[in-house]
């Protein structure tokens, strides 16, 4: 492996996160961010090819080191990890109508699930799946919810493109998918708040 | 798992799992039964479970299958499967009504539930999809895990000593000055009145209203009359009296008391 190869694996070991490309190229003032894609790519085809028991994954819009799937069952046999927990069907509704709607208030989100939704809503906030991205203008300035970095995290997304699209599901659906001009409105329009 | 006690066993190794979202979110009622994540769930099982069709639903069998599955699931408490539930009778009862054909602009009244099924069971498709992706995610491990790095603390801050004169400045601006009201003692001046009363009396047995309050009275004279003439009713020294409703009251000198 070329020497950025070497630092860009040393960083992904050591961070504990997924990186971006462009987080990664921080570490080396001389590399370009086309030469950070050849490194990393050259890792990734360093453990594919070595037959290594982790592997670089692509995921919420950085990479990670993570282990082989093969390996998880004696892992958390042994007791060295843990699986994340799964989600509730709840959960997974209220995170569905949010990926697909957002920015979402409550009131639709009850609307489609035919439950409340205060609740699911509170512990996804807390586990940072979700987050108020601003405020409706309608009445009563309800919040709005869209979902968090740590949701394509999660479901091991590269971003919310990865989602199945309308024409894939079995029913047609038109997800309402915000442009990126759109949460940063949002964003903006909650800092003109507070 | 229930939601009131955690098991006395917990120790601090294994922290008792927390209540799940669902439970957590009624303060009141705790639904014990989580194969169902809602109303349309359900509606969407019997449904299957009968191979119905949604777009065709015999509203009224699984509206009584719908009441039946709440009794026996112990759901029949929770306002939302109560809400559906009502919903489900009200459509029973529209769909019994003597309807006219299609072109006569006769909107099937299933069109609200069927529409919400079929988007409920989109959002269900996706569910699903999440929460295998979610599991194929899982069987992969990170690194051990690492708390979110903590917030930075805020810059030391860097001010010139006008600018915070100026942020001054605007705070007391901002701060809303006090309304003081000004009371002022305005004495109602009976005594006055009285006289002006028993003077005009005395030339005459009879005195209109308007003419007791004098030239132009201001609010205070209109009080103070008022108040001298209830006093002078009550001793008996004068009579009050209106012939007629809402007009102006009659002043008559009491000849009998006043002259005893």
């Amino acid at each position: 492996m070329t020497p950025l190869a070497q630092l860009l694996e040393a960083a992904l070991f050591g961070a504990g996160r997924p990186l971006t490309a462009e987080e990664l190229g921080t570490l080396d003032a001389e590399a370009t961010l086309a030469d950070v894609r050849v490194a990393l790519e050259q890792i990734r085809e360093h453990y594919d090819f070595e037959q290594h028991g982790v592997e670089l994954v692509e995921l919420a819009g950085g990479y990670q080191i993570l282990t082989r799937p093969i390996h998880a069952a004696a892992i958390e046999r042994a007791q060295f990890s843990v699986r994340t927990p799964k989600l509730t069907a709840a959960a997974l509704e209220t995170l569905a109508v949010i990926a697909y709607r957002q920015p979402v208030g409550r009131a639709e989100i009850e609307e489609i699930r035919g439950v409340s939704a205060g609740g699911v809503l509170r512990s996804l906030q807390e586990r940072g799946l979700i987050e108020v991205v601003g405020r409706s203008e309608a009445l009563g300035r309800p919040l709005l919810y869209g979902t968090a970095a740590t949701f394509l995290e999660l479901l091991g997304l590269r971003d919310l493109a990865d989602l199945p699209r309308a024409e894939e599901l079995t029913i047609a659906l038109q997800p309402h998918r915000p442009s990126v001009d759109e949460s940063e409105d949002a964003a903006a329009y909650v800092e003109a708040e507070s | 798992m229930t939601a009131t006690a955690p098991p006395p066993s917990a120790t601090p190794e294994a922290p008792p799992e927390p209540p799940t979202t669902a439970l957590r979110a009624g303060p009141a009622f705790v639904v014990h039964f989580d194969a169902f994540s809602g109303p349309l769930d359900l509606l969407l099982h019997l449904l299957r479970e009968e191979q119905l069709e949604i777009a065709d639903i015999p509203i009224a069998r699984i509206a009584d299958q719908f009441l039946q599955a709440i009794g026996v699931l112990g759901l029949n408490q929770a306002a939302d499967y109560l809400d559906m539930a009502s919903r489900l009778v009200r459509l029973k009862a529209q769909m019994l009504l003597p309807r006219g054909s299609e072109e006569d602009g006769w909107e099937d009244p299933r069109a609200e539930l069927v529409r919400r099924l079929l988007e409920y069971q989109q959002i269900r498709e996706i569910a699903l999809w999440m929460g295998k992706a979610a599991e194929r995610r899982a069987e992969q491990f990170a690194r051990g895990y690492l708390p979110p790095p903590p917030e930075l603390p805020p810059p030391p801050l860097t001010l010139e000593l006008i600018d915070l004169l100026q942020a001054v400045e605007r705070v007391i601006a901002a701060v809303p000055s006090p309304v003081l009201h000004r009371v002022v003692a305005r004495p109602l001046d009976v005594e006055t009145a009285t006289r002006r009363i028993e003077q005009l009396l005395e030339e005459r047995e009879e005195v209109g209203w308007l003419e007791a309050l004098g030239p132009r009275p201001t609010i205070v004279d209109v009080l103070s009359t008022l108040l001298a003439l209830l006093e002078l009713a009550k001793r008996g020294t004068v009579r009050l009296a209106q012939p007629t409703p809402f007009s102006p009251m009659v002043i008559v000198r009491d000849a009998a008391r006043s002259a005893a």
